[in-house]
């Protein structure tokens, strides 16, 4: 191409956590092939806005750059999204970025996903297996448990689906669906499964699990394509049946 | 161990949705569709409705009760979401925001219901038969009123018992919820038309 042509983008901006948002407009030269992280990478290098003025390069967060750390999620033409895999030549232009509102802005394009770690504590989303001496090999898995257990585990606590979840919000303590389909993803793994109440009970604290009201948004908008309605589900009939253990008693209740 | 109580309410509320309301809803409109079989029948079937024995203690335990505490929790539900169904415009994502929209429509509609049809008839002030509903529907903005609210009632039932299932965790796979979301379609056609067919005799009595 002779002439170069422009990619626009238009960011919503943060100076800080308590600072007023406000758009700004950018005019990025087109490079085949790119995506919005290299158009973000090319307005830090030349941090000059399309009036003409020197502003301050807009922030972000990123990391792997190949769709499994899930630091980069946006907001990118109205879907929650990774900027690294957003293709510049798939997007309809203008395009807008905007931070995930849901969760606390920490500037510009960068948001603070603790509550996403603070959920994975409150469903103990590990395998306790320390101690002070080897216990030998763990049982073993069934294959076909591990092929559905694996995509479960291609969760990367990016927070798309937390964004898109009607019930996550200030007004609300939901825990969001992708720590629920974690909880399902220990409780499936054979030594996991040793501790599957505590799971189960962490999932039916306040805020936790109750708080889903079936918009199925989440399962839409997964990156990976986790089945996270299937997760809620099955995670409803657990923690029922432990209600039930926990009230009425039972050997197994905890 | 943390507080489970929010887990225990939200798991009542989605039980008495159905049982007994739900339930409730269905006689409801089975009894009310007597009045297209003729004014002596609907009154006859009202007439034995509110002649069983400690018929105020189970309206009570079984209506009143369960449709305060679901209407009470309700209210809070809707007004802890954020509706996104412009951004995510997802069939379930607008089921969602039509459930929460029909909820808040059916309190005022059962509020005024219950004040109109039993509060009324309770001091003594009226009677219920046909010729109460056919009063009271013979206003052209009180039949709307009342369609709305019986299709919304219908509605919020048909779909909450979608929700019902999937939260007692017997829907888990796409294809069951699937399968479940026409069974409830039907549950809705067929519910409406007992309701709707009710209220357009009452109002125009054919």
């Amino acid at each position: 191409m002779a002439e170069q042509s422009k990619v626009t983008f238009i960011i919503t901006r943060q100076d800080g956590p308590d600072a007023a948002p406000y758009e700004e407009t950018f005019e990025v030269p087109y490079r085949q092939n790119m995506n919005v992280i290299s158009a973000l990478m090319e307005i830090r290098k030349n941090p000059v806005n399309s009036k003409g003025e020197q502003t301050t390069p807009v922030m972000w967060d990123m990391n792997c750059l190949e769709e499994v750390c899930g630091a980069c999620s946006m907001v990118i033409n109205g879907t929650a999204r990774q900027s690294c895999a957003a293709l510049v030549d798939q997007l309809e232009q203008p395009i807008r970025l905007e931070p995930m509102s849901t969760f606390p802005i920490v500037r510009d394009l960068i948001v603070d996903r603790e509550r996403m770690f603070d959920a994975l504590k409150q469903v103990k989303a590990w395998i306790p297996i320390d101690g002070t001496y080897d216990l030998g090999p763990g049982p073993r898995m069934p294959e076909n448990k591990r092929q559905w257990a694996y995509e479960l585990s291609k969760c990367m606590t990016c927070g798309v689906c937390l964004e898109a979840c009607p019930n996550v919000n200030d007004s609300s303590n939901f825990i969001g669906p992708a720590a629920i389909s974690q909880a399902r993803l220990f409780n499936a793994h054979p030594t996991g499964e040793m501790n599957a109440s505590e799971r189960l009970n962490g999932l039916m604290e306040d805020g936790g699990i109750d708080g889903c009201g079936n918009s199925q948004n989440c399962v839409q908008v997964c990156p990976k394509g986790i089945p996270l309605t299937t997760s809620i589900a099955a995670m409803n009939r657990a923690t029922n049946i432990q209600a039930f253990k926990n009230f009425f008693g039972s050997d197994t209740a905890l | 161990m943390a507080e489970q109580r929010e887990f225990f309410f939200r798991r009542l509320h989605s039980l008495l949705g159905v049982v007994p309301i739900g339930i409730f809803l269905v006689q409801h409109l089975f009894v009310n569709h007597f009045a297209v079989y003729g004014e002596e029948e609907f009154n006859k079937a009202a007439g034995f409705m509110a002649g069983l024995p400690f018929v105020l203690v189970i309206e009570t335990l079984v209506i009143y009760l369960p449709i305060l505490f679901h209407a009470v929790l309700g209210v809070y539900i809707v007004f802890t979401s954020r509706y996104s169904t412009r951004r995510y415009g997802f069939f379930r994502n607008w089921m969602f925001a039509l459930q929460r929209f029909t909820g808040i429509y059916l309190v005022i509609f059962i509020a005024w219901h219950i004040w109109e049809t039993r509060v009324q008839v309770g001091l003594g002030h009226a009677d219920v038969d046909y010729s109460l509903m056919e009063g009271i529907l013979s206003s052209t903005p009180m039949f709307i009123f009342y369609l709305l609210g019986v299709i919304s009632a219908v509605f919020h039932f048909a779909n909450g018992l979608w929700s019902f299932l999937v939260t007692w965790g017997i829907t888990q796979t796409p294809k069951s919820q699937r399968v479940s979301t026409y069974f409830c379609l039907i549950v809705f056609l067929v519910v409406s038309y007992l309701g709707v067919r009710s209220l357009i005799t009452f109002a125009y009595g054919v």
